[in-house]
């Protein structure tokens, strides 16, 4: 990897003194508001990590980390293991074996209030119980901050965050009545209003058009630039090759190859990994890598096995 | 709301037939129920005749009142904020307003209405009188049966369907279900084995507030076995929890059926009645055996609002924004058990206001926590109270069961608010 492997420097904590007024006894308990991370410092660290779902090994000894200032791509087949890692980065399920830590600490060690305030998530998919306006449901990724001087921010980290993920038009149309591009927006809007010095994101391209893909790939760049760490799960390798620092392939649940997409992004490894034959083709005009299946060229072109 | 006015030429023929009852207090709860007497005929050890001081329960209308209403108002000025924010923040003011409103008059109304029927002036003016600020007392009859059988049941309607409708918007919240019920998860169920458990074995090793104290206890052990039953590798998924939750209902009907199976007639008929739903047996005491579960409750559910907004989102996403999910649902579920159990141990089954009650907000002012928790209670009391005085007038002389009531009129507008607001959100995910 070319980056200049910052040493894990850990960033200074400044505690936020919450008001004792009787509705605080309630909120919870006290945490410490994290400083912005130091340009290359690991916010979150996979160290041998193995992961269990039911009877079978999806991770086998992960070793990642996701750095300030940089976008990591994780990327790979379908069942190799990219969700569940994400997962693991997020907390969210266990490792069998193994430690992961964020901002230099094993997420155990962390309280679900500390975390928020470090790491933001946005999930695969976005659901809602109940019909909340878009508006209300981005304002919820500002609730880790109720209680700190930083909750001053909240309306201009909203506003913001809906114009980046352009949702500003909609801002009050219940969540139920949008399209599930416009959720997956939202769903966004509602991570980038969190502030979290960490994001992961599953893909978050998913459910998108060609112009909002690139879009959110430019916000993961503008974060990334702006000091933060984002670890984002793509299943377009254009995209992680035109927009990541680094690309982790995985696969069987092992990472199979981790660096610069130019780097990473070859004939054979990628063949080997989707089991489909590509080629990797430097663009004509920028030079960054494209990724293309070996279609049979001409009459060929409809697969063979098909009614035509 | 129109009231039948034959009440008034009921009034002279049982007016001198309360009178003797009158100070004693207790004893002329249920008169003019015909189920009522029959039940307090057959069980001896019931409420009725074990008369508590009136002294001291004559003081709680007050503060009953106050705390309940208390609760409620602070709440809906608090989410005023920018643009948007504000127009909601004025509708939530309005809307509480208006309930309270609703909720006076109704109490003013159900105060006075009844086969003795007392003048709404005066009874504003028993009340000041009470509270020393000037008024004039009634006569003896008239005052008794103000504050002896009518404002015990008053109180006891609000109380019950302020925790009945507080506890559905929480449980749907829990949820995260529209359709999610403090029954679904078989407490009301479990709270009613209790009650019925100790008609049939005629326990009364706690007075007037036996059947009280059974049914809160069988109702807090039943969703304390439903949240261990339903908890697998230190998480709750919800559709475990709710298939758990149909077992223990399944359970329960078996063993009110086994306690009806062995008891004798007498018993038989008061839990019949019992399980219907009624307040037609409020008195002081059982208001006040209530009183401590329902405020506490009350008090302590608003604050879980925000983290239920965030909960709508899932539970990971919800624990992503730093909500501790586990503690949040076991405080939750406590804080449900305490409201259900309270209600049902006193007023029976009455199903279906924690249904209806947050939903209809819910489509008045949006499914923000911040109002729908404060404000359920308070609409839920609302609709028990003018619940409770229709059941007790529509068929004057004899009185229905509440819950009877409840359901027969709530289930047919139920259906059509689901069908409205499916077709207005085209699904409910």
């Amino acid at each position: 990897m070319n980056r200049t492997t910052g040493t894990p420097t850990r960033t200074t904590r400044t505690s936020a003194r919450t008001p004792r007024t009787p509705a605080r006894l309630f909120a919870r308990g006290r945490r410490t508001v994290p400083a912005r991370p130091v340009p290359g410092s690991a916010l979150a660290e996979a160290v041998d990590l193995h992961v269990r779902l039911g009877q079978r090994d999806v991770l086998a000894g992960i070793e990642l980390t996701a750095r300030a200032g940089e976008v990591l791509a994780l990327v790979g087949p379908n069942g190799a293991g990219k969700s569940t890692l994400l997962g693991a980065l997020a907390a969210d399920l266990p490792a069998a074996s193994g430690e992961v830590r964020i901002d230099g600490r094993p997420v155990g060690d962390w309280s679900a209030p500390d975390l928020a305030l470090r790491r933001s998530v946005l999930p695969q998919s976005a659901a809602l119980s109940f019909p909340f306006p878009v508006e209300d449901v981005v304002r919820m990724g500002r609730a880790p901050w109720a209680g700190t001087p930083f909750a001053e921010a909240d309306e201009e980290a909203v506003a913001t965050a809906m114009a980046a993920a352009e949702v500003t038009e909609f801002a009050a149309r219940p969540f139920s009545a949008l399209s599930d591009g416009e959720r997956a927006r939202v769903a966004l809007a509602r991570v980038l209003a969190q502030r979290a010095p960490l994001l992961l994101l599953d893909e978050p391209t998913a459910a998108l058009d060609l112009r909002h893909q690139e879009l959110v790939l430019r916000i993961c760049r503008e974060r990334a630039a702006a000091g933060d760490a984002v670890v984002v799960v793509l299943h377009d390798l254009g995209l992680a090759a035109a927009y990541a620092d680094r690309a982790a392939v995985l696969h069987g649940g092992r990472i199979a190859a981790d660096g610069p997409p130019a780097e990473v992004f070859e004939d054979a490894l990628l063949s080997l990994v989707y089991r489909q034959p590509v080629e990797v083709l430097p663009h004509p005009r920028t030079g960054a890598p494209l990724v293309v299946p070996v279609r049979a060229a001409g009459d060929d072109r409809i697969p063979r096995g098909l009614p035509s | 709301m129109t009231l039948p006015h034959e009440a008034e030429t009921a009034a002279p023929e049982s007016g001198p037939e309360r009178s003797p009852a009158g100070p004693g207090g207790a004893g002329s709860a249920s008169r003019r129920s015909p189920q009522g007497a029959e039940r307090t005929a057959a069980a001896p050890s019931d409420a009725e005749n074990r008369s508590a001081p009136e002294e001291t329960p004559r003081r709680a209308p007050g503060p009953a009142e106050a705390t309940t209403t208390k609760a409620d108002p602070a709440k809906p000025a608090k989410p005023a904020k920018p643009a948007a924010g504000v127009r909601r923040g004025r509708k939530a003011f309005w809307l509480t307003l208006t309930l309270l409103a609703t909720l006076l008059l109704l109490a003013l109304v159900s105060a006075g209405t009844g086969a003795y029927r007392i003048p709404t002036a005066d009874v504003l003016a028993s009340a000041q009188h009470r509270l020393g600020l000037g008024g004039a007392p009634l006569d003896r009859v008239g005052e008794s049966v103000l504050w002896n059988v009518r404002l015990p049941r008053v109180v006891l309607a609000l109380l019950v369907g302020a925790s009945l409708g507080c506890a559905g918007a929480l449980m749907q919240g829990v949820f995260g279900n529209p359709l999610a019920e403090p029954g679904v998860i078989g407490i009301s169920a479990g709270a009613a084995v209790g009650a019925v458990a100790a008609i049939g074995l005629g326990l009364s090793f706690f007075g007037n507030w036996t059947i009280t104290v059974c049914a809160f206890v069988a109702g807090l052990i039943t969703v304390s076995s439903v949240y261990l039953l339903s908890r697998n590798g230190g998480k709750t998924e919800v559709v475990t929890l709710i298939l758990t939750g149909i077992a223990v209902n399944a359970f329960a009907g078996a063993l009110i059926g086994l306690f009806v199976f062995f008891a004798d007639s007498g018993q038989v008929n008061q839990i019949t009645f019992w399980q219907l739903g009624s307040l037609a047996q409020a008195t002081w005491p059982k208001v006040l055996a209530v009183l401590p579960c329902a405020v506490a409750g009350l008090l302590v559910a608003p604050f879980y609002a925000r983290r239920l907004d965030l909960l709508s989102l899932g539970e990971r996403p919800a624990r992503h924004l730093g909500i501790d999910v586990e503690r949040l649902r076991l405080a939750l579920i406590l804080v449900v058990a305490l409201l259900t159990a309270a209600a049902v141990a006193v007023a029976g089954v009455i199903t279906f206001i924690g249904l209806l009650v947050p939903h209809l907000l819910r489509m008045a002012n949006g499914p923000g926590h911040r109002f729908l928790v404060p404000g359920s209670a308070l609409a839920g009391a609302v609709v028990l109270v003018a619940g409770d005085l229709a059941a007790r007038t529509l068929a004057q002389p004899a009185e229905l069961p509440l819950g009877v009531l409840t359901a027969l009129i709530g289930s047919p507008f139920f259906f059509w608010l689901l069908r409205r607001t499916r077709r207005k959100q085209g699904g409910w995910a």
